[in-house]
């Protein structure tokens, strides 16, 4: 026995919240989950699909907003993330199909919590925060801080994710997020990898930041990249592979197993690398990598 | 209190219901408004048998609470049809031996309106991404990409 409220004000929902009700976007998660019978909907739903200002994305002096209500269809054709963030772009444009990326969202999709997710490895690179608010006031989390293993997160049940953050992008900078799948559409990733490459002012690497898909409980940044700043982005992508397989530790089910996915995740990792560097020099790549540089399932 | 009241515009038409808020519109659809053209397939947001437009935007019915379809125009495939009159896209399919055991027919319908209606003149490659949540058993596909492309040249030159 489920009930719903659908408010049009932040304020309402938070009060739901603060009531026990539990929240809902697109329901592609929780819906489907209580149809699988897997977890059966809470007794009290509120949506949070009326609330107009969880759908925009807006600049400021500190990078760019995006709201929790944001869907994948709009996310893979915003110009905002398209030119500056594209590693989202990739990500968001290579979920489900059109009807699931309608109204798929990436509040839905960051507090689901889902190691495989495809937009978390890019939020990741570009140094993403969550926005948490509840009745009682309103915080700003990391990811790393946020997702505590698979499906679970350091949020309050009240609070809700209202909006993710991106800081500024550098100059010369790129980013790009590819995957292992083995069909096109209506597809997880089998493994998947997120760079985001600056550049010095001779093309060498800058920083670099690499985060890694569905190889661990959570999506996990590789650690101690610096020995790759000052290098060849070629060499750089090249160098971190070994870097990404020591940092993954997967599991073996019916899609890979462990050893075929801790190979796959370095190929991944040194691809997301090179596509990001491009794009940092200035190339353009088409959103998504995986379709334009042939990565992934052919047709 | 889970009863759920509330009106839903199906087709441009206002409907009055009443239902438990944990429905899906697929369920509420089919059973509470009669329209029967839209299928369940998998139930699990896979297959694309469910498929409605929800303000022109493919969505798939079965993993999308009817409560949260308020206030939107639901657009289901009894809604392109005028009268006993086929719409190109449902002549097409035909045409083209698109069609073996139906049930997929209304979701790849529903979806080729979105698409084309976006873009008029796709390309194989929009096609393939259009269609991408739809899964056919019986056709192999080939024939259904044919009714698209014969669809856009029929719609887009009239």
């Amino acid at each position: 026995m489920t009930s719903i409220t659908i408010p049009t004000s932040l304020r309402d929902v938070l009060e739901a919240l603060a009531g026990g009700a539990r929240p809902i976007a697109g329901g592609t998660d929780l819906v489907v989950s209580s149809r699988q019978g897997k977890a059966p909907l809470p007794e009290a739903l509120v949506a949070i699909d009326q609330v107009a200002e969880l759908s925009e994305v807006k600049t400021g002096t500190d990078g760019l907003m995006i709201g929790a209500m944001v869907t994948h269809a709009r996310l893979m054709t915003e110009e905002l993330l398209v030119e500056s963030y594209t590693a989202v772009a990739d990500a968001a444009a290579l979920v489900g199909s059109p009807s699931t990326r309608n109204v798929g969202t990436i509040g839905g999709n960051v507090m689901n919590g889902s190691p495989a997710m495809d937009t978390g490895a890019p939020l990741v690179v570009l140094g993403a925060e969550v926005e948490l608010r509840s009745t009682s006031g309103s915080r700003r989390v990391s990811l790393a801080d946020l997702w505590t293993g698979p499906g679970r997160t350091s949020a309050a049940p009240d609070e809700l994710c209202v909006a993710v953050h991106l800081p500024l992008r550098p100059v010369r900078s790129g980013s790009a997020y590819v995957r292992l799948e083995y069909r096109r559409a209506m597809e997880i990733a089998v493994v998947g990898a997120a760079a985001s490459v600056s550049l010095a002012e001779d093309g060498t690497i800058a920083a670099v930041a690499v985060a890694l898909t569905a190889v661990a409980p959570t999506i996990l940044a590789v650690p101690d990249l610096d020995a790759l700043v000052g290098l060849d982005p070629t060499v750089a992508a090249q160098r971190v592979a070994p870097a990404a397989s020591a940092t993954a530790t997967p599991i073996s089910d019916l899609r890979a197993s462990d050893t075929y996915r801790r190979h796959t995740i370095g190929v991944m990792a040194t691809r997301a690398v090179e596509a990001a560097a491009r794009r940092a020099s200035g190339e353009t790549i088409a959103v998504p990598v995986n379709r334009a540089l042939g990565i992934g399932a052919a047709r | 209190m889970t009863t759920y009241s509330t009106t839903l515009s199906v087709n441009g038409i206002p409907y009055s219901l009443a239902f438990d808020a944990s429905r899906n519109l697929l369920s509420v659809i089919r059973n509470e408004v009669g329209l029967t053209g839209t299928k369940e397939g998998c139930d699990d947001c896979e297959c694309g048998a469910c498929m409605v437009l929800l303000d022109g935007h493919p969505v798939n019915s079965c993993s999308y609470l009817a409560a949260q379809a308020t206030g939107k125009e639901i657009t289901t495939v009894e809604g392109l049809s005028s009268g006993d009159e086929l719409h190109p896209i449902q002549r097409q399919l035909l045409d083209a031996g698109g069609v073996q055991c139906g049930f997929c027919t209304p979701g790849m319908i529903m979806s080729t309106d979105a698409l084309l209606r976006r873009t008029p003149e796709p390309t194989d490659e929009d096609i393939r991404i259009g269609l991408s949540g739809n899964l056919c058993r019986c056709t192999g596909y080939a024939k259904i990409m044919e009714a698209v492309k014969a669809t856009a040249v029929e719609l887009s030159g009239s």
